[in-house]
């Protein structure tokens, strides 16, 4: 079975920094990684091939430099690579993005027919999480969100069943292939790759696709231009005016400033006394 | 380059909001969206209308009027068998028709599982902007909706427009704002429409449904007094200091994100970003140094009050009292002396 997973290249966000006077992104020298949630899906991917045979895809829309997590992929145990790069790719909103990346699948599903695509539940960048289901409505794939585990592929049937996260419990579903899944974090643990798979990756040939080559015939679809949404400003977040009001402690017993503390937040809120009343009865 | 809105578009009106209903009950979030609608449509001088789907009932019946209490105007509902339990595919489909027959120019979901699986399908298949988990919505001066959200794992704001498309449409996390004042006695227009589907077109079939044990509900988020700990704990016994004043206090215990990947406390205990975002009436942080990643998570607290041995802590930067000591002193005091305050009221009265 061909199974195709998304991967994004993010920057390690701990180390993003603003530019103190124009308050803008300082993305120069900011190590990029695969986003953390799509191992996930690249995981569960592989697991899927080793047991069902076949093989696994990995694709990433980004600068030409994204090749390095395709090359980190494929040290893992994917058996090909996909980069779609492009000036007509810049400035791409959730809905361009999932555009473009649902024009390359379909090119490769004409080529080697995609029983699933996976992608990550969200990214740690634009943290939108609309990526995976932007690319199941665009190709008409049945969209499993949350995906926990999957339970059974049945390859001749075109059934799969899986578990999903949903609101207060866990939902089993059973689906037809093509199916589109993002997969929940935590659900299982990246392989290290074997020696055999980093040679391979180190030499491997990345397919690079323009726009063009992915078959994108609509360049108005795409990049900015295809975008809806407008990113109008970037900015940090407003330190708050007074900082916090510090009890005395100098000289002053835990016991002491335990009750100065109650005094002070009492006097501050006077119906939090009441409040606490009722609550720690209840409780 | 702002373009001048397409003609077909300009009879986009009214501002729209989801009522996600799982299992005959409806999420929360639902409710404080309406409340933050009832401020956009006011600004707007528009409605406000709630979209109610799900299976016909005495909930789907209570779900509209609690919509009434809580700010809406009229409601658009698709009552029918086949949304008894989410499934992308026939919501989907019943909210692109309602939206394409009725036109919104502002729609609103929660950013909730149910809320960002629908939301994301909707925007594309209507193929218009989302913005995703914003923290603020405002209507700037030429009437468009600003949706400012955090980005970069928190560290930055960013304000997002869908200028020349509609409906804008946008997601909010549970408890990002807050829970309106239920108005009794207000009434509204229900407005009936169809979900033209059957069962054998919708492809995706629930087999089970596996609900949470009780004994794992965590409802920190809606918890009024919550006392939480940081990595200045030292280790997973001091978390017991943690959670006795919280059973003093009648609230809920969590934790920075460190002391959950440390395992000191279990995952759905994380409080911020990547966590639960907590709106309670107090909020004691002890030995938590303050991260912009933990801090977008517990802002809406109406008070904050912070432990840290460190007088430089980012955390005295926005919590509202401090006291500059060791948590693993004071703690246990205000365990002790809010115990004997309020036994010492209780009695008094
Ligand atoms: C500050 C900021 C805020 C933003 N806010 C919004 C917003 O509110 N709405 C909006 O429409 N856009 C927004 N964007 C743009 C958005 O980040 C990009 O469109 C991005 O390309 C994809 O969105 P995401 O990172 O949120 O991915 P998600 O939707 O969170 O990603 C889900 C999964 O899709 C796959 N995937 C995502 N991107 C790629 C890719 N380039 N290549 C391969 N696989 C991929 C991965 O498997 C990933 O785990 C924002 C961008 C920035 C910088
Ligand atoms: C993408 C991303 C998402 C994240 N999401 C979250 C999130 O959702 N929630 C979250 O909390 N973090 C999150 N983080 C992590 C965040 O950046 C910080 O690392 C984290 O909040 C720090 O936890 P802490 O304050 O417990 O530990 P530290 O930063 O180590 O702080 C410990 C504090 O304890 C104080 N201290 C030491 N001893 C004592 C004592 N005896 N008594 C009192 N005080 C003492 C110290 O002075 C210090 O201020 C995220 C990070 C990233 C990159």
């Amino acid at each position: 079975m061909h199974i195709v997973v998304c991967i994004k290249q993010v920057p390690d966000s701990a180390q993003i920094r603003v530019h103190p006077v124009t308050n803008t992104i300082m993305r120069q020298g900011v190590p990029t990684i695969i986003n953390p949630y799509d191992l996930f899906a690249l995981e569960e991917a592989l697991r899927l091939r080793d047991k069902m045979g076949g093989k696994v895809t990995v694709m990433t829309m980004g600068p030409p430099m994204a090749d390095e997590s395709l090359r980190k992929a494929l040290g893992f145990g994917a058996d090909a690579a996909v980069l779609l790069t492009d000036r007509f790719f810049a400035g791409s909103d959730t809905l361009a993005t999932s555009f473009a990346l649902a024009t390359a699948i379909d090119k490769l599903h004409k080529e080697d027919p995609i029983s699933v695509v996976f992608t990550g539940k969200q990214t740690i960048d634009g943290d939108t999480a609309q990526v995976g289901p932007g690319i199941a409505q665009r190709l008409g794939l049945n969209q499993l969100t949350y995906v926990s585990g999957i339970r059974e592929v049945d390859v001749q049937a075109k059934t799969i069943v899986v578990e999903r996260r949903a609101e207060g419990g866990t939902q089993v579903l059973k689906t037809a292939l093509p199916c589109l899944i993002t997969m929940l974090e935590g659900t299982n643990t990246m392989r290290r790759g074997s020696m055999d798979d980093m040679f391979r990756a180190a030499r491997a040939a990345i397919a690079t696709w323009s726009a063009k080559d992915a078959g994108v015939e609509d360049m108005t679809k795409c990049g900015l231009r295809g975008s809806p949404t407008v990113v109008k400003k970037v900015f940090a977040p407003q330190p708050r005016k007074d900082k916090a009001k510090l009890v005395e402690t100098a000289g002053k017993t835990p016991a002491d400033v335990a009750q100065a503390t109650i005094d002070t937040l009492f006097a501050a809120n006077t119906k939090l006394e009441g409040d606490l009343l009722k609550l720690s009865a209840a409780s | 380059a702002k373009k001048e809105l397409p003609d077909h578009f300009k009879d986009y009106k009214n501002v729209w909001v989801f009522i996600e209903m799982e299992r005959g009950k409806v999420h929360t979030v639902s409710w404080e969206l309406l409340g933050e609608g009832r401020k956009l449509a006011d600004k707007l001088g528009v409605e406000l209308a709630a979209v109610v789907m799900g299976p016909p009932g005495a909930d789907l019946d209570r779900a509209i009027s609690d919509s009434w209490a809580y700010g809406a105007d009229l409601a658009y509902v698709i009552a029918d068998p086949l949304l008894t339990d989410y499934r992308n595919q026939p919501f989907t489909k019943g909210l692109n028709d309602l939206v394409n027959t009725h036109k919104p120019e502002i729609l609103l979901l929660g950013a909730s599982t149910l809320g960002r699986d629908l939301a994301g399908s909707l925007a594309t298949t209507l193929k218009t902007g989302l913005t995703a988990d914003c923290t603020e919505l405002a209507i700037d001066s030429d009437n468009s909706l600003a949706a400012t959200r955090p980005t970069f794992g928190g560290t930055l704001l960013c304000t997002i427009y869908t200028l020349n498309f509609r409906p804008q449409m946008a997601t909010v996390r549970p408890r990002v704002m807050a829970m309106p004042e239920r108005v009794e006695g207000r009434s509204g227009r229900v407005i009936p429409f169809p979900l033209t589907m059957v069962e054998e077109n919708i492809v995706t079939k629930i087999l089970d449904f596996l609900p949470d044990l009780t004994s794992n509900k965590v409802n920190l988020a809606y918890a009024d007094i919550v006392v939480a700990g940081g990595m200045g704990l030292g280790g997973p016994a001091n978390f017991k200091l943690v959670t006795d004043l919280a059973q003093v206090l009648g609230g809920d215990f969590g934790g920075s994100r460190p002391t959950i990947q440390k395992g000191w406390i279990p995952a759905e205990r994380q409080i911020g970003q990547t966590g639960k975002t907590i709106r309670p009436k107090l909020y004691i942080a002890a030995g938590i140094s303050g991260a912009i990643q933990h801090r977008v998570g517990v802002e809406g607290a109406d008070m904050i009050l912070a432990i840290n041995t460190d007088p430089n802590a980012t955390i005295f930067e926005f919590a509202h009292y401090g006291i500059v000591g060791d948590a693993l002193q004071i703690l246990p005091a205000l365990t002790k002396a809010f115990q004997e305050r309020l036994t010492q009221v209780r009695k008094a009265s």
